[in-house]
């Protein structure tokens, strides 16, 4: 029953092959295996968005994905954000000061990093919407918000 | 979680094998599924994963007269699809709400139907729109009209060994108008107080899908000229039997109900074009 199962899964661009029982989540396989400690657990049910990665250029909750179903996908996390460096909407969050004690924003800056992919230049609302996934008990919303709307391309090319 | 076996097969007929043994679950995008088998709800043996299964469709089609989900379609696919917007924009919206987008990028419209909340957002609009379940067995298959899908919290007429394979939309004849509507406690990730969504079309026919307001999400049917009055509006909610419950209240439901089937009402006539 407890037999672990041999799963190929591409890491922050590195194929990995990690080994893991079926009721093993993505996260503890992050977390526990990998040492990928950036990924946070919070409320570990898909409420809070603290351990959200890229799976397959989509964000997800990787307290709801069984690190099983991530064989062949290809999933990028905090770490894989800015391989070389922080990225622009990196510094954005310390320019804003959108960070107060920091538990939510690996999320977030995984959430927002998916957003600006997709959508380089997200209105207010779009970011809102894209973020209600995601929560931050220090309540540091609009500074998050303002982070985001900062590292847009737009703004990038005004500053 | 407790220790469980995993499949992801590839074809039904192993699939629904797999799902005949009597602990089994099936796992589809996982959203409701982690969250239970976390808790403890659901002790599985095994778990069947349906994501690798080539006869269970990821693609929206259009048919001759109707228009095919397959059961692996997320929700920010629905969102995201023409032929929805288009033709069914209250499932759309709907399927817009559902958790968050990291949900919304798992989260699929088959497992919100069978997983059978009486609040599942889709479940109302795919009511308003006659939708039918298509599910095998590995051998046969059958179609079920949504309402009869149903059969208290939680529980539907699926039997041990089958699986849903796709929810067919029948294509609106004539001009149709239909709308969504959500009372939620909070503009973000929520469950549902009340949903209802509406579907009218050039005939006079107003059909209801409505949420959190009974044991099953429900449907109801009237006329456009009949849901004119209190009356006639009030014949038609009669059907639900709200309880209270940590979301809102009974009577709150009740009244939340009237005026948001009114307004989606409205909405479904003006959409009528």
């Amino acid at each position: 029953m407890s037999q672990e199962s041999i799963i190929d899964v591409t890491i922050n661009h590195a194929r990995r092959t990690v080994s893991a029982p079926p009721s093993m989540t993505l996260l503890e396989m992050l977390r526990s295996r990998l040492g990928l400690t950036g990924t946070k657990e919070c409320c570990a049910e898909g409420e809070c968005g603290a351990c959200t990665v890229i799976m397959d250029g989509d964000p997800v909750n990787s307290c709801l994905v069984l690190a099983v179903e991530t064989e062949g996908s290809v999933v990028t996390t905090i770490e894989g954000v800015g391989n070389n460096g922080m990225t622009y909407l990196q510094e954005s969050f310390l320019d804003a000061g959108a960070v107060q004690c920091g538990f939510c924003i690996p999320g977030m800056v995984v959430a927002a990093t998916a957003l600006l992919e997709r959508t380089p230049e997200p209105s207010a609302n779009e970011v809102r919407d894209a973020l209600s996934g995601n929560l931050c008990r220090c309540g540091g919303y609009d500074r998050i918000c303002d982070a985001v709307l900062r590292a847009t391309s737009g703004a990038r090319h005004d500053a | 979680m407790s220790p469980f076996r995993y499949f992801a097969p590839r074809d039904l007929v192993e699939a629904c094998e797999l799902l005949g043994g009597e602990d089994a679950v099936p796992l589809a995008g996982g959203t409701d599924l982690l969250v239970a088998l976390r808790h403890r709800e659901v002790r599985p043996g095994r778990v069947v994963d349906l994501k690798q299964v080539t006869e269970i469709g990821d693609q929206i089609s259009i048919e001759e007269r109707h228009v095919s989900i397959g059961a692996r379609v997320v929700m920010s696919r629905l969102v995201a699809s023409e032929i929805v917007r288009d033709d069914f924009p209250a499932l759309a919206s709907a399927a817009s709400v559902v958790g968050s987008v990291q949900i919304r990028n798992r989260a699929t419209l088959a497992g919100n139907l069978c997983n059978a909340s009486p609040a599942a957002d889709t479940a109302t609009p795919l009511l308003a729109y006659s939708a039918r379940v298509i599910i095998s067995d590995g051998a046969e298959e059958r179609g079920v009209p949504l309402e009869e899908f149903f059969t208290g919290p939680g529980s539907t007429v699926l039997r041990r060994g089958e699986v849903v394979t796709s929810v067919e939309l029948p294509l609106p004849e004539g001009r149709s108008g239909s709308a969504f509507a959500r009372v939620t406690r909070r503009r973000g990730v929520d469950l549902a107080s009340v949903n209802l969504a509406c579907f009218v079309d050039d005939s006079g026919r107003a059909r209801f899908g409505l949420g959190a307001v009974g044991p099953t999400p429900l449907a109801a049917e009237s006329t456009v000229d009949q849901l004119t009055t209190d009356d006639g509006m009030q014949r038609l909610l009669d059907v639900a039997s709200p309880i209270s419950d940590v979301r809102a209240g009974a009577d709150y439901r009740r009244a939340m109900l009237r005026i948001h089937a009114r307004r989606a009402l409205q909405a479904a006539i003006e959409g009528l074009g």
